[in-house]
C-alpha cells in the first residue's frame, strides 16, 4: 500500500491531521452555517412580517416626520441584504442592538432573564430526570403491574393537560389553599437585593454567599413551577425510558444473563440499563433544550421573568433586535446541547470513537 | 429497589411544604401593587408616553400645575408654580414659581429647571413632543418662547392666543414633568441631554423616586426624602409585573399584595364576599367606538351610518360580556373631561334602524369588513356587530390581525370600518376634539395619520374650523358648551361610533385607603394612599 502521505514526485506533504482536530473542525463548520442559517431565517420573517417596526417604536401618534425620522435611523431605508450585513457584522462583534421595549442593550436584558430560565429548566429537568428515569425502568421491569398502569397514566396526564391550567390550578391549591410553596415571581419582596449577584442563578448565588434565609425563600418560590415542568420532562422521560428497557429486557443477552444467576438489580441496572444509557441521553438532552425555550406559559402563570417571555412580549410588540438576540440565543443552547450529548455519547458508546 | 428512592423523593417534597415560609400582611408602610408593566420603556418625561410609565412618572416628578388626586375635579392646581399671569393679547403667560421645593438630589426646584425641561422635551423631539409644539414651539424658538429671566419666573410665549385652560391642561401632561437640569446634563451623552440616563433614571421633585427597574418584572419606589409636600404614608412602593389576573387574584387574596390592578370580570365576581377584599371601579378615559371609512361609498351615506349606529346592541354588550369594564358613552369627550356630553341618543332599535336604512341609497345594505385587532373584548364587540348589522341585512366580515396591523391598515386608509379604542394624550378636551373632530385637509397628501377624522377620509373643513375656535375661548364655561355643541353635532353626523368608556376595576385589601387610579384625565397617585 502506498504511503499516503507522501505524493507522486517524491515530496513529503504537510503533516497529517488528527482525526480530533478534523472533527472539530468539521463540527464548527457545522454550528456556524447553522447559526448563520438561524439569523438569515428569523431577520427575513422579522423583515418581512405585515407590521411596522417603526410604529413599535414610536407610537400611533407620532407625525409624519417623527416616522420618517426612525425609519431612517432603523436603517429601514437600505435594502434588506444590506441591512441583514449589518445586523450580522454587529452580531459578530457581541452588539445584538437595543430593545425598543426596554430601552436597553439587548445582550444586557438577556443576561438578566436568561438566568432565571436556566435556573427553572436545570431544576426542572432534574426532577424530571430522578423521578422519569427509575419510574420508567420500574414499569418496564414490572409491565403490566399497578405501578406500570401508573406511569402511563403519568404520561398521559403529562401529554394531555394543557400546562397553563395545570400551572393555575397548582399555584390555586398549593399557594393559595395550602400555603406551602411561595407566590409568583423569583424572590419574594423583602429578599430582593440581598445577594450580590455571581451567576444570576439566585440559588446558587445565595448559597455561595451563606445567605440561607434568601435560599430558602427562592426555593419556596422555584419549586412548583419547577416541579410542574419537571412533570411534563418526567411525562416524557419516564414513557421514552420504559419503551428503551423493554427493548433490551426482551434481548437474548438479558435471558442470559438471568440463566447465569444473576441478580435482577445486575440484570436491570448492570446489562439493561447501560446499554440505554446513549439513548437516554438524547432524549434527556432534548427535554432540557425544550425547557429552555418553550417554557414561555409557565413563567407567564408565574411572572418568572426569563427568556420564553421575553421573546414572546418582544414579538408581540415587534421589537425584532429582542427576538432575534433570543432566537440566537436559543439555537446556541440547542446546538450546544446537542455536541454535548455527541460527546456523551462517544464516552458511553466506545464504537463511535 | 424502589421504596428507597420513593420514600426519599416524597420526603423531599414534604421538606419544601415544610420549609416554606410563612406569609404576612404587607407592611403599613409598604405599599405593594400587581399590575402590567411591560409596556414601560423609558422614565423620561419628555419620552414616556405609555400607561404604566405614566403612573411612575406622576409619583416622582412635579409639574408647574398638577390635579389634587383627592379632588380630580378641581381641574389643574398650583404645584411648582404658585401663580400665573397671562398677558393682554392672550400670548404671553407668567409663571411665578413656588419656593421650598427641592429635587432628590437635594438640588432646589428653580425656574431655569423648568425652563430646561419644558426646552428639552421640544428639542429630542419624542412622540409626546407635540403637546406643547402644538402651542408653536420648535426646537429652533425655545430660547425666545421658553425663558426663564430669573429662578423665580418663567416665561412662555405662544404663538397665538389659546385659552388658558388649554395650555396650563396641557402641562400637567407627563411631559410637563419638571428635571433636575444639573444631574441630568451631569449625566449627558452624545448631546443627548441626559435622555438614556433618564430611560432607566429618575431626577425629580415628587413624592417618590425609582430606585430599581427591572423591565417586565418590577418598579421599586422610595420616598424622596425632600419632598415639599406631606410625607406620604407609602414610604416604599413597589409595582410587580404579573401578567395573569388570575394570579392577581390569588395573591390578593393571601394578602402578598395590596392591590391587584388587571383583574377580569371573572376574577373581579370572583371577590365579592371574600373577607378582606374590596374592588374600586373607576371611570377612565379609554373610549371603544368604531369608525367607518369615508372613501367607501356606501358607508359615507348618513343614513347608512345613522342606521349602523341604530342597529348596535349597547346596553346588550355593555350588560354581559363588557360588565364591570365599560359603560356605554356615545360622545369623543370621556365623562368627566371639561365639556363632556353624557346624552346618548342612540339605543338599539333595529326597526328604527331598518327605516333609516331603507331611506339611504343603500336598502340592501352589502358587504362590509370589520378590521379589529385580535383582542378578547374588541373581538366580542366585533361579533355583536357583525350579528346586529346582519340582521340589518348587511354581509359583514371581520378581519382579524395583530394590533400593528389593523394600526396599519387605518393609517393607510384602507379599512371599511375600524374597531378600536382611543385614550387621551392629555387631559384637556382639545386631545379629542383635535382627533376625532378636525381634519382640515382630506387629501391623501396631507398624511395626517395622527387624525382619526384624516385616517376614516372625513374632511370637515367647517367642524374643524369650531374646534380651533373652541381652544382660544378663554372663557371655561363658554369654552365647555362649544364642547357639548360640537358633540352633539359629531354624535349625528360623523362616521364615528363612540360606544363605551372604560371603568376600571382595581381589587385592594380593604385596609387600603385613597386609592386613585387617576380617573379619565391623570395617572395614579401614590403618595395619598393609606392603609
Amino acid at each position: 500500500m502506498a504511503d499516503q502521505n507522501v505524493n507522486q514526485t517524491g515530496g513529503r506533504l504537510l503533516p497529517p491531521v488528527p482525526i480530533w482536530v478534523r472533527k472539530s473542525l468539521a463540527t464548527l463548520a457545522t454550528v456556524a452555517a447553522t447559526i448563520l442559517g438561524l439569523l438569515f431565517v428569523t431577520f427575513m420573517i422579522g423583515r418581512v412580517m405585515p407590521i411596522d417596526p417603526v410604529l413599535a417604536v414610536i407610537g400611533e401618534r407620532a407625525t409624519q416626520a417623527q416616522y420618517d425620522q426612525t425609519f431612517r435611523e432603523l436603517g429601514l431605508d437600505q435594502p434588506l441584504l444590506v441591512q441583514f450585513w449589518i445586523y450580522v457584522t454587529d452580531v459578530l462583534q457581541g452588539d445584538f442592538g437595543k430593545s425598543i421595549r426596554t430601552g436597553q442593550e439587548v445582550t444586557t436584558d438577556i443576561a438578566r432573564v436568561f438566568p432565571a430560565t436556566l435556573e427553572l429548566a436545570t431544576l426542572g429537568t432534574l426532577i424530571g430526570v430522578i423521578l422519569g428515569v427509575p419510574l420508567g425502568v420500574i414499569a418496564a421491569v414490572r409491565r403490566g403491574s399497578w405501578i406500570d398502569q401508573l406511569a402511563r397514566f403519568v404520561g398521559l396526564i403529562g401529554y394531555s393537560m394543557p400546562i397553563f391550567w395545570l400551572g393555575l390550578v397548582g399555584l390555586l391549591v398549593f399557594y393559595g389553599i395550602l400555603g406551602w410553596v411561595a407566590g409568583p415571581g423569583r424572590l419574594g419582596i423583602f429578599y430582593q437585593g440581598i445577594v450580590e449577584p455571581i451567576t444570576g442563578l439566585i440559588l446558587v448565588d445565595s448559597a455561595l454567599r451563606g445567605e440561607w434565609e434568601v435560599f430558602r425563600n427562592a426555593f419556596s418560590h422555584i419549586i412548583l413551577p419547577a416541579s410542574l415542568l419537571g412533570y411534563y420532562s418526567l411525562a416524557y422521560i419516564s414513557r421514552m425510558t420504559r419503551s428503551f428497557m423493554l427493548e433490551q429486557l426482551g434481548s437474548e443477552y438479558v435471558t442470559t444473563a438471568r440463566v447465569k444467576g444473576l441478580s435482577e438489580w445486575q440484570v436491570v441496572w448492570g446489562h439493561a440499563f447501560r446499554n440505554i444509557r446513549i439513548q437516554l441521553v438524547t432524549v434527556i438532552a432534548l427535554a432540557y433544550a425544550n425547557l429552555l425555550e418553550g417554557s414561555v406559559l409557565t413563567e407567564i402563570i408565574f411572572a418568572w421573568p426569563g427568556l420564553g417571555q421575553y421573546i414572546t412580549t418582544s414579538l408581540l410588540a415587534n421589537d425584532m433586535n429582542s427576538v432575534l438576540g433570543g432566537t440566537i440565543v436559543i439555537g446556541t443552547i440547542f446546538v450546544g446541547i446537542n455536541i454535548f450529548s455527541d460527546l456523551l455519547y462517544r464516552f458511553f458508546d466506545p464504537r463511535s470513537k | 429497589m424502589t421504596s428507597p428512592f420513593v420514600a426519599a423523593a416524597v420526603a423531599s417534597l414534604l421538606a419544601v411544604g415544610i420549609a416554606a415560609p410563612s406569609f404576612a400582611e404587607t407592611p403599613p408602610n409598604m405599599l405593594v401593587i400587581a399590575n402590567r408593566i411591560d409596556d414601560i420603556k423609558t422614565f423620561d418625561p419628555a419620552e414616556s408616553f405609555e400607561f404604566a410609565g405614566a403612573d411612575v412618572s406622576r409619583n416622582v416628578y412635579e409639574k408647574l400645575v398638577n390635579f389634587d388626586p383627592l379632588d380630580l375635579d378641581a381641574g389643574f392646581q398650583p404645584q411648582l408654580a404658585e401663580s400665573w399671569e397671562i398677558s393682554e393679547d392672550g400670548m404671553t403667560i407668567t409663571f411665578t414659581m413656588a419656593e421650598g421645593h427641592t429635587f432628590a438630589s437635594g438640588n432646589p426646584v428653580t425656574a431655569k429647571d423648568a425652563e430646561f425641561s419644558l426646552r428639552r422635551a421640544v428639542q429630542l423631539n419624542k412622540t409626546p413632543s407635540f403637546i406643547l409644539t402644538q402651542f408653536g414651539f420648535t426646537p429652533e424658538n425655545v430660547e425666545e418662547t421658553i425663558v426663564a429671566p430669573d429662578d423665580s419666573t418663567l416665561v412662555l410665549t405662544l404663538d397665538k392666543p389659546y385659552a388658558l385652560s388649554f395650555v396650563l391642561n396641557c402641562l400637567t401632561a407627563t411631559i410637563g414633568g419638571i428635571v433636575d437640569m444639573e444631574t441630568v446634563m451631569a449625566n449627558e451623552t452624545d448631546g443627548d441631554m441626559g435622555n438614556a440616563w433618564l430611560r432607566t433614571n429618575t431626577a425629580g421633585s415628587g413624592p417618590y423616586k425609582v430606585v430599581d427597574w427591572k423591565p417586565s418584572e418590577s418598579v421599586l419606589m422610595d420616598l424622596n426624602p425632600n419632598y415639599a409636600g406631606e410625607t406620604p404614608a407609602m414610604e416604599r412602593v413597589i409595582v410587580q409585573h404579573i401578567q395573569e389576573s388570575a394570579t392577581q387574584r390569588l395573591q390578593l387574596e393571601r394578602g402578598d399584595i395590596d392591590v391587584a390592578r388587571n383583574l377580569s370580570p371573572e376574577d373581579v365576581a370572583g371577590l365579592e364576599g371574600v373577607d378582606g377584599v374590596k374592588v374600586i371601579d373607576e371611570l377612565r378615559g379609554r373610549l371603544m367606538y368604531w369608525a367607518a371609512n369615508q372613501k367607501n361609498e356606501m358607508l359615507s351615506d348618513p343614513k347608512v351610518l345613522e342606521a349602523l349606529k341604530l342597529a348596535t346592541d349597547y346596553e346588550g354588550m355593555s350588560g354581559s360580556f363588557l360588565k364591570g369594564q365599560y359603560t356605554v358613552h356615545q360622545a369623543f369627550l370621556p365623562r368627566t373631561f371639561l365639556g363632556a356630553l353624557e346624552e346618548t341618543p342612540f339605543s338599539y332599535d333595529m326597526d328604527a334602524a331598518q327605516a333609516a336604512l331603507s331611506e339611504s341609497g343603500f336598502a340592501e345594505c352589502g358587504p362590509i369588513k370589520i378590521s379589529v385587532r385580535d383582542a378578547q373584548e374588541r373581538l366580542d364587540i366585533a361579533q355583536s356587530l357583525q350579528n346586529t348589522w346582519g340582521q340589518l341585512g348587511c354581509d359583514i366580515e371581520l378581519i382579524v390581525g395583530t394590533g400593528a396591523q389593523t394600526l396599519d391598515r387605518y393609517r393607510a386608509r384602507e379599512h371599511d370600518i375600524y374597531l378600536g379604542a382611543w385614550g387621551p394624550d392629555y387631559p384637556d378636551p382639545n386631545t379629542n376634539a383635535g382627533t376625532f373632530a378636525f381634519n382640515p385637509d382630506n387629501s391623501d397628501e396631507a398624511g395626517a395619520t395622527g387624525l382619526l377624522a384624516w385616517r376614516n377620509a372625513w374632511g370637515i373643513p367647517e367642524m374643524s374650523e369650531k374646534t380651533l375656535a373652541a381652544v382660544v375661548e378663554n372663557d371655561t364655561e363658554a369654552r365647555a358648551e362649544m364642547y357639548r355643541e360640537l358633540q352633539r353635532e359629531h354624535q349625528q353626523t360623523s362616521p364615528f361610533g363612540v360606544m363605551f368608556q372604560q371603568i376600571e376595576q382595581n381589587g385592594m385589601r380593604s385596609n387600603v385607603e385613597n386609592f386613585v387610579a387617576g380617573g379619565a384625565t391623570t395617572a395614579v397617585s401614590y403618595w395619598v394612599i393609606t392603609k
